[in-house]
């Protein structure tokens, strides 16, 4: 029934995942916000226990043995994200608290260093507010200005209007790899190297990549790729920045405080190497370490074999939504990743994710913090499904049964 | 009108029926939402230019429109919403208030929604735009009693 590469048991995944074994409204749950959170393996779980119950300690600072098994765990989830996404030093791997700390980061650093007023910052139309908003304060700062690349009807990025925009002196290009709202692909290979040639940086947005697609950061030559834990299966609060070393040496301080100093005095502080140059104060220890688990989980299943499988799950989703009375996809590039996004006539996405709740099937409503995306086409909102390794057929059917019930009940 | 078949009742009679409405459908979340829907559906229409900015109630996170007029000292609400299931809940406020002076509405204590256990089925955040939605009530039927001391 389920078209899973022979290697990959989904009901064997499914039982690593606490939180899906249970019913909601008196339905079992049928979890298809993944973009917005992905759910937690055991092992992930178990590493944020063990932790707080056998060596709860400040890292780096400490000599005694429980300070040094804890400093020891927490790097080694660098190494493991160094592996993860092909990074050639580990020093390169900055800990944050996700995505929008990452970005803020760079356009914080960054921008102070290297942007200047007249410059331009390109942005897209697919963006996330967490890689608008940290831009726009920029360009208030320096007198930077803003220039987007815009999206067409099936929601791709206009590349030629893109090539264009790279005529005027670009300081940095910061994309998503894959949209939140549409589920679009990126050709972020393509975006980087066009940036290159014109002398500009380029930061991608890896939010809702790293659980689904290969992240090769030498292959692309990105010179900052961003990623948020908690949208592939590993805590909340934590995620990272992967700098290029040449820019993260150059690139001042973001936060001060300690950890990140060599030497305080009053008249002069000297600040520490890379990595810790960039993560002032106690981090999120207890979720960097766990984070390596979800690393793990992921690597063991083979991303490939993870990717072929929710595609087929996004395909079969897809048709049975569509062939629904009324309803209008959102987002139907031809690369994407695993999110279904529609609206339905003369029904208020509100209305059905609600209704939808009944069944204890949760879907995601709104804006997805894409509201510039949102007015392109002109919509308040819309109804969006996204998927995970640990769907299922059994899942979407229980989707698409919902809709209609709920699209003929309004249609009366 | 929907107000109709609560004309003579008091508030907390409106409640009770309401209550036992309710209750028929033995707690099955979605026929609850699908009932709400509807008696937003057989609200008298919303005329189109009182969808006015000065007419939203704040507070909802979908739209809501609500007007009120007071014809021989008694109060009439009318409301729409953009959202099928706040048009229904909005539908449950006018046919409770419909019909009553403003003093009668100032001191009224809504205990329907507890007792049909709202909360549950609609979340946090729908509760609390019901609440601004009973707020603007009672700013009505204050405003009405003002001008009418
Ligand atoms: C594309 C994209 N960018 C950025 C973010 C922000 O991530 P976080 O809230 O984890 O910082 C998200 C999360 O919704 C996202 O989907």
């Amino acid at each position: 029934m389920v078209a899973a590469p022979a290697h990959l048991d989904v009901s064997k995944i499914r039982a690593q995942f606490p939180v899906l074994h249970q019913q909601v409204n008196g339905h079992p749950l049928v979890y298809l916000d993944n973009a917005a959170t992905t759910q937690k393996p055991k092992r992930v779980i178990d590493a944020l226990n063990r932790y707080y119950e056998g060596y709860n300690a400040n890292i780096h600072r400490g000599i005694h043995t429980l300070a040094e098994k804890a400093t020891r765990a927490y790097e080694a989830t660098r190494e493991e994200m160094q592996r993860f996404i092909h990074a050639r030093y580990s020093e390169e791997i900055i800990f944050t608290s996700g995505v929008t700390g990452s970005i803020n980061l760079v356009a914080y650093s960054f921008g102070q260093a290297f942007v200047q007023a007249g410059d331009q910052i390109i942005i897209s139309g697919l963006e996330h507010h967490s890689n608008i908003v940290p831009w726009q304060l920029l360009c208030e700062r320096t007198g930077a200005r803003l220039a987007v690349i815009p999206v067409t009807d099936s929601g791709e990025l206009e590349l030629e209007a893109y090539r264009q925009l790279l005529q005027n002196k670009t300081a940095l290009v910061a994309v998503n790899h894959a949209s939140n709202s549409l589920g679009t692909i990126n050709p972020i290979k393509e975006i980087i190297d066009m940036a290159h040639q014109a002398g500009a940086c380029v930061l991608i947005d890896g939010a809702q990549a790293s659980a689904h697609l290969p992240i090769d950061v030498r292959a692309l030559d990105c010179d900052f790729y961003c990623i948020s834990s908690h949208k592939m299966y590993g805590p909340t609060g934590t995620g990272i920045l992967y700098g290029k070393k040449e820019w993260l040496e150059k690139m001042p301080p973001f936060l001060g405080g300690g950890e990140m100093i060599r030497e305080v005095t009053f008249n002069q502080t000297t600040y520490n190497d890379l990595p810790y140059k960039f993560e002032a104060g106690t981090p999120n220890i207890a979720d960097v370490i766990a984070l390596r688990e979800a690393i793990l989980f992921i690597q063991e299943h083979d991303k490939a074999a993870m990717a072929t499988y929710e595609h087929d799950l996004l395909q079969y989703a897809t048709a049975k939504v569509a062939a629904l009375p009324g309803v209008r996809l959102v987002g139907t590039a031809p690369e994407k990743v695993s999110i279904l996004a529609f609206v339905v006539d003369g029904i208020h996405h509100f209305d059905i994710g609600q209704m939808m709740d009944t069944r204890g099937i949760a879907v995601r409503t709104g804006h997805h913090c894409t509201q510039p995306l949102m007015d392109r086409y002109q919509l308040e909102g819309t109804v969006r499904a996204s998927f995970a390794i640990y769907n299922t057929r059994e899942e979407v059917d229980a989707l698409a049964e919902s809709l209609g019930r709920i699209i003929n009940f309004m249609r009366k | 009108m929907v107000a109709e078949t609560f004309i003579g009742m008091t508030i907390d009679q409106a409640q009770e029926e309401i209550v036992s409405e309710f209750s028929l459908l033995e707690g099955d979340q979605e026929m609850t939402i699908f009932y709400i829907m509807e008696l937003g559906q057989k609200m008298p229409p919303f005329p189109e230019t009182a969808r006015t900015e000065q007419n939203e109630v704040k507070g909802c996170q979908s739209k809501v429109w609500m007007t009120a007029e007071l014809r021989n000292g008694l109060m009439y609400l009318q409301a729409d919403s953009n959202t099928a299931i706040t048009k229904g809940l909005v539908s449950l406020l006018v046919r409770i208030f419909s019909g009553h002076t403003p003093d009668e509405i100032l001191n009224a204590d809504l205990s329907f929604m507890k007792k049909i256990g709202m909360e549950r089925f609609i979340g946090t955040q729908r509760s609390n735009g019901f609440a601004a939605m009973v707020k603007q009530i009672k700013y009505f039927a204050l405003a009405f009693q003002v001008k009418n001391a």
